[in-house]
């Protein structure tokens, strides 16, 4: 007998007018009513697709259906076998273009919200748990603690040293403590996180939210050592040498930011994303003069690109009280790379869309700030080799755009600084590291490398996924070589 | 980690800070910098290596109290850390057998140019130092200088202790005697780098500035110290911070440091006003 289908339950959160004036979490969270509801609408399906869809291949009808009998904490760690970081990826992952998307009880009703689910699991956990309480997450983690092999295998004892403390880095050192191994992060901003930290702003993921994420990968034994840059302060190849290290693996991301490279471009009140965002974001200057960093923003804002990270720009843009603000984007809403639901929050908010738009120069306002931003109106031609149609300018069409602060949200690439201090490292004509197997192993021996840097700018949770592959890969390897 | 070993005031509101940084010691190379924070609430600053000493583990900082930030330094004392310091950070200075080469500094420009001077006389470089201040009390480390060059060149707007007059123009008159000059390298405000690179210009001297534009997180992620060289956009953390000064758009660079003037001011009042005031504003 078919079953009766409630409808899905869909997350509260602060009404726009409320919130594009704070910085507090916009979505709030389920409570424990809602999410046993939401769990019992999961039919149990024998196929689970919906685990398929996930690049860590979460057990996800698993952990629903202790969610339903109201078992959060034995769902949180049925979820932590294979996702070190559930807090996050329910808030930021793109679940409905994975995990959701091929939900059965979605073709004909909608899909079981998972990523919901996930994150009540993980905040439930954190807010019921004895320790529970933020700490300040800093240099020089916790003696290694001895750690015993999750299955029961003899593992060499290893050191392994990780580059880069965001999602890749972050799951790669918690799934190789896991396994027994010593892990060493090193990162070279002051704070842990990586884009967690200094890109995604505090109304889409808290920071506290960060910091015990980032903790319960310490209490597993990683130590995280800030403020080193290897390719500088150390130099991977001497780690390897020396013996330090049997093994590493590279997590440092796609943080190069790109420009637009049109005249006007350095005038002041340009920023690129990654400065604005690291500003307000890893620096709180929307906490100024209390936090000592500077952030100024005009009334008329225009932010470049319409990725999520534009989405961020615009909306932060706004909480730091610009009057207007407006996406210009060269192609039209279907080839938007944003999360649909990060532009209808923006469009709430009051961001306005300007889109097969794209600037041409920015103009001075005279006294070396901008003044005025000169754009031309595009149309849509054959398609490109990334498969959407190509962007071509439409003669005569240019208009020009008061504005007094531009963010170019454009992409990222990546660093090139590692690359230039580690001989032998081959990249790709991008500067991306070439890995030479599903694990992500590199040119140098004992060398893995995964996430952003390895495919270009992406997301959070196929960072991990890489992360976690690359940890599986260091494992065989160091054993075939014990 | 990142304690201060020694501090000692050099001249009114100018300080040189021997600071803990063993990682940061055993990789510095003359042109590089570090990042530094002071406390939790902090901002990230880029403050050049004035010496580094792998064996001790030490870097030296020399540290001018213009704002909000460095004078949080200025108040700290040998004993208390740093939260956090990054480095060594920027590409090294070339540093080449040229013959004769000029370094010239104003103000606390002296330190940074310090490291470069004596590698310069050390690979055999014949190496004339102009160090220029607005009076004689803002000379600072006169003595490390004189080791560093083969011949040094005070000079003071005021007149009051050598040469009469800007660095420019102590430069201009080595020109004019005919000295063979090879290079110059110029660190200090950016107005006197301008004026060093129009002078050497028209001598068709290559010339060296190091730049000092805003940064955040100097590591390349942000192109806020981003500048013009040659028409070209480079990040000053990265590419730089020394270029080739015929080819630097300084105006543009002004123009970009002077960007958070207000904020700065605003940060330094609040500051001051919770210090009861500082000697220097007295209405």
């Amino acid at each position: 007998m078919p079953r009766e289908i409630v409808d899905r339950v869909e997350m509260p959160k602060q009404s726009p007018e409320d919130r594009r004036s704070n910085f507090r979490e916009v979505a709030l969270g389920l409570d424990s009513e809602l999410a046993v509801r939401e769990a019992k609408r999961c039919i149990q399906c024998k196929t689970k697709p919906c685990t398929k869809g996930c690049p860590v291949e979460v057990e996800i009808p698993e952990f629903i259906a202790l969610m339903a009998q109201g078992k959060f904490r034995e769902a949180d760690a049925k979820i932590k076998e294979k996702n070190s970081l559930p807090a996050i990826c329910g808030r930021v992952c793109p679940q409905e273009s994975q995990c959701e998307s091929l939900c059965t009880l979605g073709k004909k009703f909608k899909p079981v919200a998972v990523g919901s689910l996930e994150r009540f699991a993980a905040d439930w956990t954190r807010e019921n748990s004895p320790e529970s309480g933020c700490e300040k997450t800093n240099t020089d983690g916790p003696a290694l603690s001895l750690c015993t092999a999750a299955d029961g295998i003899e593992r060499p004892s290893a050191r392994i040293a990780v580059i880069g403390s965001g999602p890749a880095g972050l799951t790669c050192a918690a799934e190789l403590a896991l396994m027994g191994y010593g892990v060493d992060i090193f990162e070279s901003l002051h704070e842990t996180g990586g884009v967690l930290r200094y890109g995604i702003p505090e109304f889409r993921l808290p920071k506290t939210i960060v910091n015990q994420e980032v903790d319960y990968v310490r209490s597993l034994g990683v130590r995280i050592f800030t403020n080193v840059l290897v390719g500088t302060t150390l130099d991977l190849n001497e780690m390897l040498a020396k013996g330090e290290y049997q093994a590493a693996f590279i997590g440092t991301g796609a943080g190069l930011p790109y420009f637009l490279e049109i005249p006007g471009e350095n005038l002041n009140g340009v920023y690129s994303a990654n400065e604005f965002l690291t500003r307000v974001n890893l620096m709180k200057a929307y906490r100024f003069p209390e936090y000592d960093t500077p952030v100024k923003i005009g009334k008329r804002v225009t932010v470049v690109g319409a990725g999520n990270v534009a989405m961020d720009a615009a909306r932060t843009s706004l909480r730091l009280g610009a009057d207007d603000v407006k996406i210009v984007y060269r192609r039209s809403r279907t080839e938007m790379p944003a999360r649909l639901e990060e532009i209808e929050n923006a469009e709430e908010e009051g961001v306005q869309m300007f889109l097969l738009t794209n600037p041409v120069r920015i103009v001075s306002d005279g006294k070396g700030g901008v003044g005025a931003m000169e754009c031309i109106k595009m149309e849509l031609g054959e398609p490109d080799a990334s498969g959407r149609r190509r962007p071509v300018p439409v003669p005569g069409s240019e208009f020009t755009m008061d504005v007094d602060t531009v963010i170019v949200a454009v992409g990222q690439g990546p660093n090139p600084l590692l690359a230039r201090a580690t001989q032998g490292l081959a990249l790709n004509r991008k500067g991306n590291i070439e890995v030479r197997d599903e694990y992500g192993a590199t040119s140098i021996p004992g060398v893995w490398a995964g996430g952003d840097i390895v495919t270009g700018a992406a997301t959070v949770i196929s960072a991990m996924g890489a992360g976690k592959r690359a940890a599986r890969g260091i494992d065989i390897w160091l054993r075939s070589q014990s | 980690m990142f304690r201060i070993m020694e501090k000692r005031l050099l001249a009114p509101a100018v300080h040189q800070l021997v600071v803990e940084a063993p990682l940061v010691a055993r990789r510095a190379r003359p042109g590089n910098f570090v990042i530094v924070r002071t406390n939790e609430t902090g901002e990230r600053i880029p403050l050049t290596i004035a010496d580094y000493d792998p064996e001790t583990g030490t870097v030296m900082l020399v540290v001018q109290e213009v704002g909000k930030s460095t004078m949080d330094i200025g108040m700290m004392e040998a004993g208390d850390s740093f939260t956090d310091v990054a480095g060594p950070l920027g590409q090294a200075t070339p540093i080449k057998k040229v013959g004769t080469i000029v370094g010239v500094a104003g103000g606390i420009g002296v330190a940074p140019l310090l490291p470069q001077i004596k590698l310069h006389k050390e690979i055999g470089n014949h190496v004339i130092t102009i160090v220029g201040a607005r009076t004689r009390d803002l000379l600072i480390l006169k003595d490390e200088t004189e080791q560093a060059s083969h011949e040094v060149i005070f000079a003071t707007d005021d007149g009051s202790f050598g040469y009469h007059g800007f660095v420019t123009g102590a430069l201009e008159e080595l020109i004019k005697q005919g000295r063979q000059i090879d290079e110059v390298t110029a660190i200090g405000p950016v107005r006197m780098m301008q004026a060093t690179c129009n002078l050497t210009r028209k001598h068709n001297i290559p010339t060296l500035v190091s730049l000092n534009a805003v940064m955040v997180d100097g590591t390349g992620m942000c192109g806020c110290c981003r500048v013009t060289v040659g028409g070209e956009t480079k990040f000053s953390c990265v590419d730089g911070p020394d270029f080739d000064g015929h080819k630097v758009d300084f105006d543009e660079l002004a123009s970009r440091q002077a960007f958070f003037r207000d904020e700065e001011n605003l940060a330094r009042e609040l500051a001051e006003q919770k210090r009861g005031g500082c000697k220097c504003h007295e209405k």
